[in-house]
């Protein structure tokens, strides 16, 4: 580094103006309007492994607040608190939706397109039926038009893409929720423990196996 | 681990083994622990998994939680550094289903894959024994002699008598738990042989009594993982008889193992060294000897040749400076797997061996193996709402060995080789896709409800996977490809591949007998049976039980090396991997290939004795 001060020439000037103006516009995508793009690298071959990573590691998340808002509200209306268990967006579901749908790889690129696309669409629809965006519908509101689309199945034509975005989604979110300790009470992991001895099942288990 | 550079690698040394997994690591433990003076060359890093391994990291701690991803195909917290279904520094080449001509190797995805071969490979020291399954099965008498019980394939030119010694020091060295089932072609082991079978699982004992009534066995599996401590006292005496040095040393090491405490999946390594990987059973008393040197990162070009027609040693390229060096010994050692062990021999052309080193017969690069496997999912009712109990364990800890060897004889199947079945199941850590099972039953949903649903069915999932054996056949083969290298300008490997109709018509039988069995447990079939052979067969290299390719035997101009393991042409060289491997058992073939690398080993150390090599 030259420890001097150096004066910007014209042509420096210029470069650098255009460079704010250009992340400004960034910044006001990722606040108001599509996702930035997927920037990030892979980890690659060989990460360090012995480590506990969050969201956002390796990979810059790029979900915008409005589509934030739209996940958060959609988990919780997927993974609502109950009495085992806290609500999706108390457990950080939507970071991992964030980093998946982020990730700069193929599979997760396609993803990306479905995710995004039901998002719009989920907003769309929201304000077609009830003049407001998804996350500020009641539970109510919001069940009316999860009711057309979490089953794939039953989904009527007109649904049909945007059933298949539900099932994606809660397959995302469901697979983000479980893999916290929060996820794991409620469903009953309780692994992950070292112990001396490897037993056989309870004895309630295998009177109800009738073994 | 302890390491050198090739800066400071000794003007000449005994052996030097080219590969550092099942096979480097065994060759390089029997040689040094008789006073051998070895140098072990690995393509890939260092890796030290006490100070590596990922243990009780949860999916959550990882990125994506932890699923399977180009970079790491497995997950991200497999072992594997720097390998995968494709290496990009080092290129394959295949045939992809109908389209013309050979393409590079890209997949990373073997079961949507329409390539011809898969080929695993790992980079790093300990290669693929960091990450692998640990099911240990031995292969017994028929396995050895399959030409002479039924009329295909190829008989090895060493029965199980002449393994079954071997099988015994593996078993204690690398500690395997297991039971003796006394059944027909799966051998017993001695007694203090193998550690304590571990309890079974609540879906293990669930198959056990159905398919007891359908008079299909499940028993213990055998895996090398340590159920409890070695007997550090009494096996060092028994695997190294009038050594005193080799098992004062191996005992320390016995000692310091730790047993397994059921819990961190054995595919991640393990740090306190409960489950046998290279890298913590084989090469650190190996290195405490004072016999062995390893250099890592070191690319294998090719095999030495002087006028007299013996290996003077090996070229490698330095993977961190782009250097070539050159060292030499008086026995070279390929432990590389078998398809790279078959390519430095191709790739070593002199005037005397025009087609590649060792390579009179033709034969390198033929009878490349892989194992048949097909797999079928069921959703059990009975597993239903379970109490939420600890099912981790240390794996698979049952199987259902091949037990249709009376009804194969009498003609009564249409196909010639037997499967075992390796079946999963339990509340296992919840990971990206949890839900997707379920909803399939469900149909899907929302809210509490569908949060009920996730309770429910959890944990009541099976998978019943077939691994069948595959017969050698003059059609699967690996040869050098003119118009591909790799990184280091070294010449790639590309892939024939068939399957015969046995291989298809056995994974046909599979899925019959999987949804049969699903079935009797009052379950459901999940995912598609096939009834045509060809649809439910995984694609070839997917089981990752590459063998075959320089071919053991008793004819040297049907082989590539005699029953030592010795090469034909070049009595000073050797190749202790699965490349000998003349069939393929059901039998997975790692413990196999240890087996045959101590037996290897042995014999190079008594001619060296003897001044023979």
């Amino acid at each position: 580094m030259d420890p001097k001060p150096t004066k910007l020439n014209r042509r420096e000037a210029i470069k650098l103006v255009a460079a704010a103006t250009a992340s400004i516009t960034v910044l006001q995508q990722k606040t108001f309007g599509a996702a930035a793009t997927i920037a990030g690298q892979p980890y690659g071959v060989d990460p360090l492994l012995n480590k506990a990573y969050k969201s956002g590691d390796f990979w810059p998340l790029t979900l915008n607040t409005e589509q934030r808002a739209t996940v958060l509200a959609l988990t919780d209306l997927i993974l609502p608190a109950d009495d085992k268990s806290p609500a999706a967006s108390e457990v950080g579901t939507v970071d991992f939706i964030d980093e998946w749908i982020s990730a700069p790889y193929e599979g997760q690129r396609r993803d990306r397109q479905q995710i995004l696309d039901g998002l719009a669409w989920l907003n769309q629809q929201s304000e077609n039926r009830f003049s407001k965006k998804f996350a500020d519908l009641t539970l109510k509101e919001q069940s009316a038009i999860a009711d057309d689309i979490c089953y794939l199945d039953q989904a009527s034509d007109k649904y049909r893409i945007a059933a298949e975005f539900f099932a994606s989604f809660r397959n995302l979110a469901a697979g983000g929720y479980y893999a916290t300790s929060q996820g794991w009470l409620d469903i009953g992991y309780v692994g992950n423990l070292p112990t001396d001895k490897f037993e056989v099942p309870p004895q309630e288990v295998l009177k109800k196996l009738g073994l | 681990m302890p390491l050198i550079t090739s800066s400071k690698s000794k003007p000449e040394y005994d052996v030097v083994i080219v590969g550092s997994g099942a096979a480097g690591g065994q060759t390089a433990y029997t040689l040094t622990m008789e006073g051998a003076k070895v140098l072990m060359l690995e393509a890939g890093r260092n890796y030290d998994p006490v100070t590596e391994t990922p243990m009780f990291q949860t999916n959550a701690q990882a990125p994506l939680a932890a699923s399977n991803t180009p970079d790491k195909n497995f997950g991200f917290h497999d072992a594997t550094v720097g390998g995968g279904w494709r290496v990009p520094e080092e290129p394959y080449s295949v045939r992809r289903r109908n389209q013309p001509g050979w393409h590079e190797a890209t997949d990373w995805n073997a079961l949507t894959t329409d390539q011809n071969w898969m080929w695993w490979r790992s980079r790093m020291l300990g290669g693929r024994t960091n990450h692998w399954g640990r099911i240990s099965l031995r292969m017994g008498p028929y396995d050895f002699k399959p030409l002479e019980r039924d009329g295909l394939g190829l008989d090895w030119p060493l029965g199980y008598d002449d393994m079954a010694p071997y099988y015994d020091k593996v078993e204690m060295l690398i500690g395997v738990y297991g039971s003796n089932e006394g059944l027909e072609n799966t051998p017993d082991s001695p007694n203090r042989t193998l550690l304590p079978a571990p309890a079974p699982k609540a879906h293990e004992l669930f198959t056990k009594k159905i398919c007891d009534d359908m008079k299909i066995p499940v028993v213990p599996i055998h895996r090398a993982v340590l159920s409890a401590k070695q007997d550090h006292r009494t096996v060092p005496g028994r695997l190294h008889p009038h050594n005193a040095k080799a098992q004062k040393i191996i005992g320390n090491h016995m000692e310091l193992r730790q047993a397994c405490f059921w819990a961190t999946p054995c595919g991640r390594g393990c740090s306190t060294r409960a489950n046998y990987q290279s890298t913590t059973v084989h090469i650190p008393p190996a290195l405490e000897t004072g016999n062995l040197d390893i250099i890592p990162n070191a690319m294998v070009r090719e095999v030495l040749l002087d006028e007299g027609g013996k290996t003077t040693g090996v070229v490698y390229i330095d993977k961190l400076t782009g250097r070539e060096h050159s060292v030499k010994a008086r026995i070279v050692v390929l432990a590389a797997s078998g398809c790279e062990s078959a390519r430095i021999l191709l790739n070593s052309k002199s005037n005397q061996f025009p087609n590649g080193l060792g390579n009179s017969s033709g034969m390198v690069g033929r009878y490349l193996m892989d194992t048949v496997g097909a797999s079928v999912d069921g959703q059990i009712p009975a597993l239903e709402n379970l109490p939420p109990h600890n099912t981790d364990g240390a794996g698979v800890h049952c199987y259902i060995p091949w037990w249709k060897y009376r009804e194969q004889l009498a003609g009564k199947l249409d196909f010639a080789r037997g499967y075992h079945i390796e079946f999963n199941g339990g509340r296992e850590m919840p990971k990206p896709g949890i839900a997707e099972n379920i909803t399939n039953i469900t149909g899907g949903g929302y809210g509490k409800r569908f949060k009920e649903d996730m309770r429910r069915y959890y944990g009541s999932f099976m998978n019943f996977s077939g691994r069948g054996e595959m017969i050698p056949n003059e059609n699967s083969y690996c040869e050098i490809d003119p118009d591909r290298k790799d990184k280091w300008g070294i010449p790639a490997l590309r892939f024939h591949f068939q399957w015969s109709d046995h291989e298809i018509k056995q994974a046909a039988h599979m899925h019959k007998t999987f949804q049969e069995i699903i079935e009797s447990m009052g379950g459901r079939v999940t995912s598609k049976i096939q009834t045509n052979g060809r649809k439910a067969i995984y694609p070839p290299g997917a089981i990752i039980h590459e063998v075959g390719t320089t071919c053991i035997g008793s004819d040297s101009k049907k082989s590539v090396l005699n029953q030592w393991c010795q090469s034909w042409d070049v009595k000073n060289l050797f190749v202790t991997d699965g490349g000998p491997f003349v069939s393929n058992a059901d039998k997975n073939p790692t413990l196999s290939i240890m087996a045959l690398a101590w037996r290897s080993a042995d014999y190079m150390l008594e001619e060296m004795r003897k001044g023979n090599l």
